[in-house]
């Protein structure tokens, strides 16, 4: 059996112009299709996160949609900040001080919080990270990942799709 | 439409012939170069004030991954300022090939031919990246040492020994240039069949004679080729991506061992640079200590067993999922074409997490080079701290999806079968789900 595809059969332009609508389309409602956030009564949380070069104790911090979050930001050595993406939320502590923030977890996702006061040579990538509710994109990825090898082996039926074909 | 020679464009053509354009590009970037140099050396010790660090590891290496190889597969090397010096002395000249030329120009060693040392100076730069990549003083050190051992290997064996051999930064834009959509080719086979003399490939600083070129890898599209060939033979095309991903082109093992450590890197560099471990970022960075000999360990582990140990288990799978019969070591080679646009993606994902966010330091390292107070062009000295936007987000899982999808059909191409192509995929799959978790999880 050799059904070795460098020659693949000729096919209707109608039928790749149906795989790639299809294809384009399962893709879109994959990424953008709204999924439903696990129901949970927002409580208040405080966190107390401990910054040192060049890292967050904790790394990772996890709350509910809602939740209104008190982040309490404590420096062990020299001056930190707390920046979370996508949020309006900004600390800096002095060395030994504490200092506190609130904000409310009004968007669901996976967000990296990155000290915001230059500290040292890794500095830039001092980084946390704080999820909020369920990680869709992820899931998302997972499955976009499946239809993308999937749809890798349909797209070689059709010999007009040469998005990574060599044809001498 | 397969191919289009731009040579055909009389102006086109003019320009790739002519030395000047690339000689001055090329003074441009040896200028950058020097300057990269003397500010990591003299500039401010913290990495992100630092010119150095921003414009080599931010702006440079992000734009060969999301520009010059996508889009120009090994078109940096054409204007690399690195080998400028050694060839200069090799062919007894600065624009044109002169008459005095310097060099002992031996062979380089056979059995250091391949891609092995190019892998394992990739290995290197992973093993001390959280330093490398945030040190100026230690990213100008290895710069110079760099252009120093370019020199002195030009000086010892011919042509671009270093570039062919040892460059890591070549390693890597040589592999991904094969799914690149630039190629130099002959335009008819039999006019340099018929033609004795090989001028091509005596001024090939690369080595190459363009009628045996099967694949851009080893291509470094300096044009010498086309300046010299008297019958107007060489063409410059574009082409599709990934023309040279195909089930009858040849590959050897030590591309597979280089396509692994380059999956491996990608990996690794995404849990250090993107990820919440600052344990892990520690054992990278403190160097020496009973950490980073654990991280060392692990690293070289997962780079040298893990990875090669399941990729080998799926090519061993494939093989007897098929017909025709091939060494373990032949398929191995066989089957690296499906990493090539497997890591191509999952590098360009990373360069996305990474330097979107970065690139808030970029601006105020134009005003303040140096790191000195100054602000030459008016603009904004204090570097911003950068986010991740949702939108960066969705783009890395776009190209990751983008990356299976390519890589499930180069290897449902180089397979005899549907079913012979699956462990590959499966191998593919995993990976990208590795990719997906450190970037977005």
């Amino acid at each position: 059996m050799n059904t070795n595809s460098s020659n693949p059969a000729k096919v209707a332009p109608s039928k790749l112009l149906f795989f790639v609508v299809v294809f384009i389309a399962a893709a879109l409602l994959i990424l953008f299709i709204p999924l439903p956030q696990t129901a949970s009564t927002p409580t208040d949380r405080t966190i107390r996160i401990e910054a040192s070069r060049f890292q967050f104790v904790p790394g990772e911090i996890h709350v509910n949609p809602g939740d209104k979050v008190t982040v309490e930001l404590i420096s062990q050595d020299v001056v930190h900040g707390l920046s979370l993406d996508n949020y309006d939320f900004n600390l800096r502590a002095e060395p030994g001080q504490t200092v506190t923030g609130t904000f409310i977890a009004n968007q669901s996702g996976v967000f990296r919080f990155r000290c915001s006061f230059a500290c040292g040579n890794l500095h830039p990538f001092m980084i946390g990270k704080l999820t909020v509710g369920s990680n869709h994109l992820l899931l998302r990825g997972i499955v976009l990942a499946g239809l993308a090898a999937v749809g890798g082996f349909v797209s070689m039926r059709f010999g007009a799709l040469r998005l990574s074909q060599g044809v001498q | 439409m397969t191919r289009f020679d731009l040579t055909r464009f009389p102006k086109v053509n003019a320009v790739l012939r002519n030395r000047w354009p690339q000689f001055l590009l090329r003074a441009i970037t040896l200028a950058g170069f020097t300057f990269t140099i003397l500010a990591g050396l003299f500039g401010s010790a913290v990495g992100s004030h630092n010119f150095a660090i921003i414009f080599v590891w931010i702006a440079w290496w992000s734009a060969l991954k999301l520009f010059f190889i996508p889009f120009g597969g090994r078109s940096w090397c054409s204007i690399c300022p690195i080998p400028m010096a050694g060839e200069w002395l090799q062919r007894g000249g600065i624009l044109e090939p002169g008459k005095k030329k310097v060099g002992l120009g031996k062979r380089w060693p056979r059995f250091l031919r391949g891609n092995w040392l190019q892998a394992f100076g990739f290995l290197m730069i992973g093993l001390f990246s959280a330093v490398t990549l945030t040190s100026a003083k230690i990213t100008a050190i290895v710069l110079l040492a760099i252009i120093l051992l370019s020199l002195l290997l030009s000086l010892i064996f011919e042509r671009r020994a270093f570039c062919n051999y040892l460059c890591p930064i070549g390693g890597f834009t040589g592999l991904y240039a094969q799914a690149g959509p630039v190629e130099v080719r002959v335009k008819e086979a039999e006019v340099c069949a018929a033609h004795s003399e090989k001028l091509c490939y005596d001024a090939c600083p690369w080595g190459q004679y363009p009628l045996a070129l099967k694949s851009s890898a080893n291509c470094g599209l300096c044009m010498e080729c086309l300046r010299v060939c008297p019958k107007d033979n060489i063409a410059v095309n574009l082409r599709p991506w990934g023309s040279d991903l195909q089930a009858d082109t040849r590959h050897n093992l030590s591309e597979a061992f280089l396509g692994l450590v380059m999956l491996a890197s990608a990996l690794v560099d995404s849990a250090i640079f993107s990820g919440p471990w600052g344990n892990l970022k520690m054992a990278a960075y403190n160097i020496g200590s009973r950490d980073w000999f654990l991280f060392a360990g692990i690293f070289l582990v997962a780079a040298l067993i893990l990875l090669p140990g399941f990729y080998a288990l799926c090519v061993s799978w494939a093989s007897k999922l098929g017909e025709k019969r091939r060494t373990l070591q032949k398929a191995l080679a066989h089957y690296s074409q499906a990493l090539v646009p497997l890591g191509l993606m999952a590098w360009i994902a990373f360069t996305i997490s990474f330097a979107f966010v970065k690139f808030a330091y970029v601006l105020p390292v134009i005003a303040d080079p140096l790191g000195w107070g100054w602000n030459l062009i008016g603009l904004q000295s204090k570097a911003g701290v950068g986010q991740s936007s949702a939108f960066s987000l969705i783009l890395q899982v776009i190209v990751l999806a983008a990356g299976l999808f390519w890589t499930t059909r180069v290897t449902r191409r180089i397979s005899e079968s549907n079913r012979q192509s699956l462990p590959l995929i499966l191998f593919s799959s995993a990976f990208t789900l590795g990719m997906l978790w450190l970037l977005i999880g």
